[in-house]
């Protein structure tokens, strides 16, 4: 089970989290003017890289509180938990 | 039976202390101190298993938790039977019954031993090959007859009469292990103020310290450095020490599984003792001194009684002071066996050495053993065992220096030890996602990179020399800690070094030399596998079963993987190992499960007058985590007649209901409404105060999320319903956009369903039995009228009035503080009894919503149902540019023509109750596969409408009304019609009485 470092709470354990998927995606600002590919995108599509990815996570059985977090998807490592409307680190802290 | 093979002294058990015991009904004695595999050889009993596949007779194998023969099942009195019990690992307690497994009618005669004779037909793949063809024997007459010889043990059949415990815990430094090198990391780590746990598996900490007489440390004997270890760290209040307990498996960020064995060992347990404890320890630094395993040697007849690993044949000497026999034959390719002969020798034991290695690679062992007579034969190597259910000879040959054999000759014995070198034991490194390098030189795989970083120490580093060990230790417990100074031990030297050996030169294909002994895996079985074509090691475990038994190939895995390089000329390091998965040894249900059972198992939510209903008789059924009535029958009354007399009093005068479960969340802060637009369909800031709208919640792909009412109370305050099985997940998916996309509103929500006691009170004379109650509300319909909220006071408690419907009668939900749910309930009854007010459950509920053709999200919508689909594009609000979902309501996909839509059915012979679920099609003679057109989402026995009612989702449904189809049910097929989901009061007039 990860250990994750929440920015409000400290280092939790797994079970009281909940990941939201990929972060970064912004929510188009009038989508009603977004044509079906763009929107289609925006719904489904998702880079699952390997290596580092930025993630959304909810601290759900906590703070419930959203954070953004960069897991090296290869070692399943979280390595760095950041607020969200941060930019993503250039190098996990 | 008498402890005839018992020392007078040496060991570590108490004499003074007796224990009695059962094996197969027959009394067997032990001392505190033993495990039931010494106890056993105690009393000369070395036959005590028979084989999985070819039901051999098979003897106690070896000392630890590697043991792969020794299997019995534990009968601790009650219904405390545990199949699978390794003997080497079970303390001897007063009163425990054994039994040995896999034979009938007994260990001694064993009719499936017969399988023995035709061995050469069960070769690997024997299953995959033989039981083709033909098909249709497979149901009838190969998996019948499979699954009966199948499995070891048996399992128990009453409830576990234990209990078990969970226990979280953090330390700095976990160290596993408790030999040699797990102490010595112990002692440095808890130099400072750390927090330091030990575990080990066994009941005594010391690990090869205990079995140990020859050594010394620091000047003293190994057992006075052991003694006064333990004794300091028992001092130091930082320490925790966990003896009988496994470290299982290793987890991500150094997360361990530990399983603490707390009263097996214990003759009578104090009642409030849980069994087993279950150890989630979160670890800083973790250090593994798990130590090695012996490998043994494979030759013909390799598997009988007698013969075992030589360091076990050492162990039950010097620690348990038994003898497995008094004529030994020690089979060895490396130098620590020269220890285990010596130390046999000393206590009686007469030894013959079988040296594998040529003379020049053993000289100095040879010679220091030879000079306290013993025979030491060099090399040579053994053919074959003599004797079925004990070991009575060896038949061995010398090598000659072209390879040929010599004479043979037979060496009797009533017991073998044997000696192949030594496997690291990096089980929870390898779960460590630890990477493993082939050391050539130790022929062994060993600790590398990790991502989690455990560091380690001794054998399971490949290290064997004692002093090596300590201070490898020390050295990893200091650096866990930050501390650099180093510590040396002074110790005497240990014999380390050994011939890597697959199997023994002239082991015969045809004969039975056992690679894996639990799965009964031989090396002809290793050798065609890979004549048929499987390379991969992970391929060839799975074709033979070799390292898939319980022991999971503990002693056997390295030699089928040396097995498998040396038939595919291959090295051992490309082979590499399977795969290490937890747990390291099984781990028994009850510990996993702990308190998790019966009415602990998951949360009972219930409703404020759940206990009311009780003692009215209800029927309840889980909604979620909740029970709710469902029906409250009377004498003679089913459940359609409870629910049909319930729904047709509502409709005529009126009903109670608790709707408690459902879900409410508080929406408040000046940006509250603009929120809500966001997230619901409706126009909800057009609500005013004191207004409440039902509304649609979407999720971004356009499809209904979840439905409720949102009540204004004030500018800024909303009370948002949402289902009951969705307000967790309706409270996180607004927090979610709440924080992640409109972080600038200013919106607090709380949820309050727990808060609030929720009464429906629905039916034409609803009113009348609210108005005496009720205080600071004009109950009028002008002044309170349908979809309503107001504040008042009921009962003289503040509450929140809203007037709606689930029913399509004029009706109330009453929502009072929780705890005063029932007093409000009571006092209604008091009131509407002259009215014939009728508790229902939710069996009416679901009649009359379904009359009205009311939805139920999650029954009619599935995750693929927009509003559209069900007739409500209504609840859009109009000019809308955005909100949760609205854009894809313009996809493609969601405007296309046909999509499934809500409509009402009913069976044409005005009798059938349709099933829900249940499968429209257009022609019932339609060849297969059908068309399925739609489905049922909703069926009942319509009261109201004096026949059953469906809902159903049809393709085209709204431009097919009037038409005739067909439902499928468990006796063929029904024709409907199709028709309006409105079934009663389609104009909606009783609603605004």
């Amino acid at each position: 089970m990860l250990l994750i470092p929440c920015p409000y709470c400290g280092p939790r354990p797994e079970i009281e989290f909940r990941c939201g998927g990929e972060a970064h995606i912004a929510r188009p600002k009038e989508p009603v003017t977004i044509g079906d590919v763009a929107w289609g995108d925006y719904l489904f599509v998702r880079t699952n890289p390997k290596g580092v990815h930025a993630e959304r996570w909810v601290h759900t059985h906590g703070c419930r509180r959203w954070f953004n977090a960069l897991r090296d998807t290869l070692s399943d490592r979280i390595l760095a938990t950041y607020a969200v409307g941060e930019h993503r680190p250039d190098r996990p802290r | 039976m008498a402890q005839t093979y018992r020392l007078a002294r040496r060991g570590r058990v108490d004499r003074a202390r007796p224990i009695a015991m059962r094996f197969n009904g027959t009394a067997i004695e032990g001392y505190a101190g033993d495990t039931v595999a010494s106890a056993l050889l105690a009393n000369g009993i070395h036959c005590v298993a028979r084989s999985f596949k070819y039901h051999r007779p098979r003897g106690i194998f070896s000392h630890g938790s590697e043991e792969p023969n020794g299997l019995f099942g534990v009968d601790r009195g009650g219904a405390r039977i545990d199949p699978n019990t390794r003997a080497s690992s079970t303390e001897a307690v007063e009163g425990l019954s054994l039994r040995s497994q896999n034979h009938w009618p007994s260990l001694a005669l064993d009719v499936g031993a017969v399988i023995d004779a035709f061995s050469p037909l069960f070769v690997a793949g024997f299953y995959y090959k033989t039981f083709m063809w033909p098909r249709s024997f497979w149901r009838q007459i190969y998996e019948p007859a499979i699954r009966a010889a199948a499995g070891l043990g048996r399992a128990p059949t009453e409830p576990d009469p234990d209990s078990y415990q969970h226990v979280h815990a953090h330390c700095d430094v976990l160290v596993i292990g408790a030999g040699p090198a797990g102490l010595a990391a112990a002692l440095a780590a808890s130099e400072r103020d750390k927090r330091v746990i030990l575990v080990d598996e066994q009941a005594e900490m010391g690990g090869s310290l205990l079995h140990d007489i020859s050594s010394t440390i620091d000047g003293g004997s190994a057992w006075t450095w052991l003694e006064q270890t333990l004794a300091t760290l028992q001092a130091r209040s930082t320490v925790k020490l966990l003896p009988r307990t496994t470290a299982f498996g290793y987890y991500h960020d150094n997360h361990v599984g530990l399983v603490q064995r707390v009263s097996d060992h214990l003759a009578t347990p104090d009642s409030g003792t849980p069994r087993e404890r279950l150890w989630q320890v979160r670890a800083g630094e973790v250090i593994l001194a798990t130590g090695a395993h012996e490998r043994p040697l494979v030759f013909s007849g390799n598997d009988r009684p007698g013969i075992m690993l030589a360091e076990s044949l050492r162990v039950f000497a010097n620690r348990y002071g038994v003898l497995p026999g008094r004529h030994a034959v020690i089979v060895t390719s490396g130098a620590s066996a020269y220890t285990a002969a010596a130390d046999l020798l000393a206590a009686g034991v007469e030894v013959t050495m079988v040296d594998v290695r040529p003379h020049h690679d053993c000289a100095v062992e040879a010679a220091a053993l030879r000079g306290a007579g013993c025979e030491v034969l060099a090399g040579h190597t053994v053919l074959s065992s003599r004797g079925r259910k004990r070991v009575r000879g060896l038949l061995i040959a010398p090598i000659e220096a072209s390879g040929r054999l010599g004479a043979r000759r037979t060496l009797p014995c009533d017991c073998v030890g044997l000696s192949g070198g030594w496997t690291p034991a990096v089980h929870l490194f390898s779960q460590s996602r630890g990477k493993l390098a082939f050391d050539l030189k130790l022929d062994a795989f060993l600790p590398e990179g990790s991502v989690d970083g455990p560091r380690s120490a001794g054998a399971v580093r490949g290290t064997y020399q004692l002093s090596a060990c300590l201070a490898q230790g020390w050295h990893a417990g200091a650096a866990a800690v930050g501390l650099t100074r180093d510590r040396p031990f002074k110790a005497s030297a240990t014999r380390t070094g050994f011939a890597p050996l697959r199997i023994l030169p002239a082991v015969k294909e045809g004969g039975r030399a056992f690679v894996d002994l639990q799965n009964d895996v031989t090396v002809r079985d290793i050798r065609l596998a890979v004549r048929e074509g499987f390379r991969s090691i992970e391929h060839v475990k799975r074709y033979t079963t070799a390292g898939m038994a319980t022991d999971q190939g503990k002693t056997s895995n390295m030699n089928v993987i040396g097995l498998v390089a040396e038939t595919l000329g291959a090295a051992v390091a490309d082979i590499g190992t399977t795969t290490f998965r937890p747990p390291y040894t099984p781990v028994t249900f009850g510990a996993l499960a702990g308190s998790s059972r019966g009415p602990l198992f998951e949360p009972v939510r219930t409703p404020p007058t759940h206990a009311w209903a009780v003692s009215q008789g209800a029927i309840f059924e889980d909604v979620g985590q909740w029970k709710r009535a469902r029906a409250f029958p009377r004498a003679n009354e089913d459940l359609q007649a409870a629910g049909a007399r319930e729904a047709t009093a509502v409709r005529a005068s009126a009903g109670i209901l608790d709707a408690s479960t459902l879900g409410k969340i508080e929406v408040v802060g000046p940006d509250a409404a603009e929120f809500l637009d966001r997230m619901y369909t409706n126009h909800l800031s057009r609500l005013e105060p004191g207004r409440c709208r039902y509304a649609l919640m979407l999720k971004e792909d356009g499809y209904i999320f979840d439905d409720g009412v949102v009540a204004r109370l004030k500018h800024d305050r909303f009370h948002v319903t949402t289902t009951t099985g969705g307000a967790a997940r309706v409270l996180q998916h607004m927090e979610e956009y709440l924080q992640t996309e409109w972080p600038e509103l200013e919106v607090y929500l709380t949820s309050i369903t727990e808060q609030y006691a929720v009464i429906a009170v629905q039916g034409p004379k609803s009113r009348q039995i609210l108005a005496p109650l009720v205080e600071g509300i004009d109950l009028a319909t002008e002044a309170f009228p349908h979809m309503a909220v107001r504040t008042g006071r009921i009962c003289g408690l503040a509450c929140r009035l809203f007037r709606l419907s689930f029913t399509g009668e004029l009706g109330y939900e009453i929502n009072v503080p929780a705890d005063y749910g029932q007093a409000v309930w009571d006092a209604l009854i008091g009131s509407g009894e002259a009215l014939a007010i009728t508790p229902y459950g939710t069996e009416a509920m679901h009649i009359l919503r379904a009359e009205k053709g009311f939805i139920i999200v999650g029954q009619e919508t599935d995750g693929t149902v927009a509003p559209d689909d069900l007739g409500m594009a209504g609840l859009i609000g109009r000019g809308k540019t955005d909100f949760v979902g609205l854009r894809s309501l313009a996809r493609p996909d969601l405007v296309a023509p046909g999509r499934k839509q809500l409509v009402g059915l009913v069976s044409e012979d005005a009798r059938t109750i349709l099933e829900e679920g249940a499968q429209i099609v257009a022609d019932p003679s339609e060849p297969l596969p059908m068309r399925s057109h739609g489905h049922v989402t909703s069926s009942y026995w319509s009261p109201s409408y004096h026949q059953p009612i469906a809902l159903a989702l049809i393709a085209g449904g709204r431009s097919r009304i009037g038409q005739r189809l067909h439902a499928t049910t468990p006796a063929g097929f029904v024709a409907v019609r199709v028709r309006d989901p409105v079934f009663f009061d389609p104009t909606g007039a009783r609603v605004h009485a």
